[in-house]
């Protein structure tokens, strides 16, 4: 039940140091704080995001969740999968429980009733609790300068209560909310960009990442805890039940995301956008970016979009994802 | 009710609801199909199977540095199998009275 610090923690600096040191190895030899017996789907893509996270801890680490899929899942009467503090709220407010959970951490060891010298603390939170129901909070509590970091698993709608959609939801995806038939072809609405909406308040950490890209991903977490201050990880996370995939085809989705770049993946340091390696091959030869039918095929919530009525939806997205790509080299760019 | 019984305030209350047992104790290995063979020939360690199990159930390494299974929480989902690179691992349906199904 407690966390084993792998590096001392550097609390007090702002600056992000440098790279966290680890190999394969030793994160295979790490101990699950987000044990296995959870009762998540099978292929499930947020499950391997949280039991990559929970190996990128650097000490004693509060948890705080709002609910949605890994809340369930982890937290089933009598079991728990957690093996560190932990705690679950409601849909609205994971932001605004970590910044009383920060608060009481610094009210205690001001009155010096705390045995450790730092604790970290973690905000999880679906597309769902992010995106529409807790953005307020996440927004408050970024506002206030707490120190913690939220993370938002990204898998595209409320896949717990029955796949319905979300604003994280992408274009044409058809969800039991948009139904994709003849009055309409899924969700019409563009995908909220959520990152852009939380740089908008000068974090100094906020980033992008997806679980086939691990090392990058856990770096990313570790990255964010280091910063003192608020940090933002927004991780992709494919879900075979709502996206009606194969479940062995989860990572392959996670890894088209980004070879398509319908979700390049990215860190803002100070505001200052970089493309992550995986992202920057991309970047720089073009040529080897894979059109977004790779991505959308096999993909059961886009099957109606390949009928010869839905073709120019296709089209359609290909040209939102390319204005998007662009728009992002060009941030990097001029920020760099 | 007797006067003992009223006097019990909230400060009596446990802290929190508290869940008495790890998830570790509920074995999903049940739930799967398909379950992974690992060809120890063909294994090149390179772990990533143990990354990307949702389940935690690709773990550690034997002595000779390649994957073990615990097919007591695996749930048949076949990702270890869809990303080694080695070709190592493959699916397949489990013998009857085999063991961890």
């Amino acid at each position: 039940m407690t966390t084993t610090p792998t590096t001392t923690p550097t609390s007090t600096s702002t600056s992000i140091p440098e790279e966290w040191k680890f190999t394969a190895r030793d994160i295979a030899l790490k101990p699950d704080l987000f044990l296995s017996g959870h009762r998540a789907c099978a292929g499930c893509g947020p499950a391997t995001v949280l039991r990559l996270v929970m190996k990128a801890l650097r000490g004693p680490t509060i948890v705080t969740q709002a609910t949605g899929c890994m809340e369930i899942v982890g937290s089933i009467y009598p079991y728990t999968s957690w093996g560190l503090p932990w705690l679950h709220t409601a849909f609205e407010n994971a932001a605004a429980n970590a910044s009383g959970i920060e608060a009481a951490i610094k009210a205690l060891s001001k009155k010096g009733k705390l045995k450790q010298e730092h604790i970290d603390v973690i905000a999880i939170a679906g597309d769902g609790g992010t995106y529409d129901i807790g953005l307020q909070a996440l927004s408050g509590a970024i506002e206030r300068d707490h120190d913690f970091l939220f993370i938002l698993y990204d898998n595209e709608g409320y896949m717990n209560t029955g796949i319905q959609r979300s604003g994280g939801t992408p274009t044409g995806a058809s969800t039991t909310t948009t139904p994709a038939g003849k009055i309409i072809p899924g969700k019409l609405e563009k995908k909220k960009p959520i990152t852009d909406i939380v740089l908008a308040h000068d974090i100094e950490y906020a980033a992008t990442a997806t679980p086939y890209y691990w090392k990058d991903m856990m770096t990313k977490v570790r990255k964010g805890l280091e910063v003192k201050g608020p940090a933002f990880l927004h991780i992709f996370a494919p879900c075979p039940r709502g996206w009606r995939t194969e479940p062995s085809k989860t990572m392959s989705y996670s890894k088209l995301s980004v070879e398509t770049c319908t979700f390049p993946i990215w860190e803002a340091i100070n505001g200052k956008r970089t493309l992550s390696t995986p992202s920057k091959m991309y970047s720089l030869s073009p040529q080897k970016k894979k059109p977004i039918t790779n991505y959308l095929e096999g993909q059961g919530r886009f099957r109606h979009l390949f009928k010869p009525e839905n073709k120019h939806i296709i089209d359609q997205i290909q040209q939102v994802t390319d204005t998007n790509w662009q728009k992002l080299l060009k941030q990097c760019e001029t920020t760099t | 009710m007797s006067k003992q019984q009223h006097e019990k305030g909230w400060k009596d209350l446990a802290l929190a609801a508290v869940s008495p047992k790890a998830s570790t104790e509920f074995l999903t290995g049940d739930w799967k199909t398909f379950m992974p063979v690992n060809d120890v020939e063909k294994c090149v360690g390179c772990l990533i199977c143990v990354m990307l199990c949702p389940e935690g159930a690709a773990r550690g390494c034997s002595e000779q540095g390649k994957v073990v299974f615990d097919l007591n929480f695996c749930k048949g989902c076949g990702i270890c199998a869809n990303e080694c690179p080695a070709k190592a691992l493959t699916m397949r349906m489990p013998e009857k009275d085999e063991e961890g199904v």
